[in-house]
């Protein structure tokens, strides 16, 4: 970890939370900050610990202050952190690809934006495809991931009037984000394409499909390889 | 043996002690929204506290009994009757084969709880049997009850305690006549305009017709930044209260996102969020300030009062001879 990033701070969010808070900002560094908190909490519970929520800059746990009082919760994330920070180990990431139909009926805004951007619609998708994303946090709906990395080449504002639904799968623009809806839900975002893959099902053993940390690709497939793949999901 | 909806009312769905662990997904807590009315219907019965009871929201619902079954009644009163005969809250009461509950005005509060003894069968999804509203998941088949749903009951024959005329004392329960609604600092609170800060206290706040099981929308002075300031997306709590970008308040409830991007101006104390779920659109509010040690050590007690409780009720359901 270096230096100037392993600086945080602790906070209370209430009787029941305390946040863990990094510097402020949007950064890979104090993302990775946030990821190794994380995964030691995953490994290491303690008594009257609850769960907690990762976000850009900082990890809120919850915990029962009848078993620990905020001194103690306090005491016990300072010494953790100590440990983390001496450690410094950089954690495996794991790679995934989505599949995308982008334009026509899949992504009705794709003409927009690219007109926006003064750009092809190929354009558009040759962009959109050529990053590697990074998943900051999840948090919004079930599944949906904050996305990092997106090419400003290509950023494009909300939409004026929201659509009343968006259906879970699509892929969209807002502003400098890109992401993909998890469930159906109205909303304001430019949709450029849509993913055969579902982000978030109850019935899965791991119902997200993506996780902080993650490493996200968006590859062009054809409305017959999206028929495919959606069949053989059996939705 | 089960229930079968007669009326689905304005909102019932099953609410248990929360959907933990999922947060990190994006997955909301859910679970009832006045969390002591549901333990205490619980604990009555000899249930598990955490149990899925039927949460009913100002217009319940009309269902018949069609099995035997011990149940209880607490929250809200939304005017109970059994057969067209008053239901007494706060104790264990027999429902018959046959008989029809129902409700009417509602007279304090505005939720509610039907726990039946041993619960009712549903399928937990993610570790709970809250219903998740927005995302159609858990409870019964994701959504509110409405007329025809039948639900069975997990036990066949009601286990009655050793006495029946007996029940809670209804001052054991957070009364909502005086709306004081104790609050802690939230993380952003010193980000706000003096002048604000004093309004917050002095004012009192109503509660907004955009009050549901997500979040109370409060109408009130507009509560102003010191400085403009861009939030990134970080987690909030049931009871944390946000302000919007055009300054006004919203406190989150039991199905709130979990995570949230306005800066955060206070926290509701968790022993006063099941006051705030009774409250309902309309009714004022005024915030009173508290610190840290003395909200979790009001919080203390209550887990104290709560197992003291427990041990009490647990005994009315053994034979002592």
């Amino acid at each position: 970890m270096s230096e100037k990033t392993n600086f945080y701070t602790l906070y209370p969010l209430g009787d029941s939370a305390i946040v863990i808070q990094f510097p402020d900002q949007i950064s890979e560094d104090i993302h990775q900050q946030v990821r190794a908190v994380s995964a030691f909490l995953d490994e290491n519970s303690f008594e009257g610990f609850v769960e907690y929520t990762p976000a850009f800059s900082s990890v809120t746990i919850y915990y029962q202050p009848w078993i620990l009082l905020y001194t103690e919760i306090q005491a016990l994330l300072e010494e953790m952190l100590r440990e983390l920070i001496e450690d410094g180990t950089r954690l495996p990431e794991t790679r995934i690809e989505i599949p995308v139909v982008y334009g026509g009926d899949y992504g009705p805004d794709l003409e927009f934006v690219a007109a926006y951007n003064q750009l092809s619609t190929k354009e558009v998708v040759a962009i959109h495809t050529s990053e590697e994303y990074l998943v900051y946090m999840i948090g919004f709906a079930p599944g949906f991931p904050y996305l990092g990395g997106m090419n400003e080449k290509i950023a494009t504002p909300r939409k004026a009037q929201p659509r009343t639904k968006i259906a879970a799968g699509a892929v969209g623009i807002a502003g400098r984000q890109t992401g993909v809806y998890p469930i159906e839900t109205p909303g304001g975002w430019q949709i450029i394409g849509q993913s055969p893959l579902s982000l978030f099902d109850f019935n899965r053993e791991v119902p997200a499909l993506l996780k902080a940390g993650d490493r996200v690709r968006f590859v062009a497939i054809s409305e017959a390889e999206f028929l495919n793949i959606t069949r053989k999901n059996g939705n | 043996m089960g229930i079968k909806l007669i009326k689905g009312g304005m909102l019932s769905s099953f609410q248990d002690s929360g959907r933990i662990g999922y947060r990190k997904d994006g997955v909301v807590v859910s679970g009832a929204m006045d969390q002591d009315a549901l333990k205490l219907g619980n604990l009555l019965l000899g249930n598990e506290a955490g149990l899925a009871g039927l949460e009913c929201t100002l217009t319940g619902p009309e269902l018949l009994f069609e099995g035997d079954a011990l149940i209880a009644i607490t929250g809200g009163d939304l005017s109970a009757e059994m057969d067209g005969f008053p239901v007494h809250m706060w104790r264990p009461v027999m429902a018959r084969k046959g008989a029809v509950l129902s409700f009417g005005q509602a007279i304090a509060g505005c939720r509610a709880y039907l726990c039946v003894q041993g619960g009712v069968n549903l399928n937990p999804v993610l570790g709970s049997s809250s219903t998740y509203l927005a995302a159609g998941f858990g409870g019964f088949l994701g959504r509110a009850l409405k007329k025809g749903d039948q639900i069975a009951f997990n036990q066949e024959i009601p286990r009655l305690p050793v006495h029946m005329n007996w029940g809670l004392s209804p001052d054991l329960y957070t009364a909502t006549d005086r709306n004081i609604i104790r609050v802690m600092k939230g993380p952003e609170f010193e980000l706000f305009r003096e002048k604000s800060i004093a309004d917050l206290f002095i004012s009192e706040f109503r509660i907004s017709m955009a009050a549901d099981r997500m979040g109370y929308r409060l109408e009130g002075p507009i509560l102003e930044l010191k400085v403009a300031k861009e939030m990134l997306s970080s987690a909030v709590a049931f009871g944390t209260v946000q302000v919007t970008a055009e300054g006004s308040p919203i406190v989150l409830m039991a199905d709130h996102q979990t995570t949230g991007g306005y800066p955060r101006i206070l926290q509701v104390l968790n022993v006063d969020l099941g006051k705030l779920a009774q409250l309902r659109s309309g009714a004022l509010i005024q915030f009173e300030l508290q610190d840290l040690k003395q909200a979790q050590g009001l919080l203390i007690s209550r887990e104290k009062e709560m197992n003291q409780l427990k041990q009490s009720l647990t005994f009315k359901y053994i034979p002592h001879d």
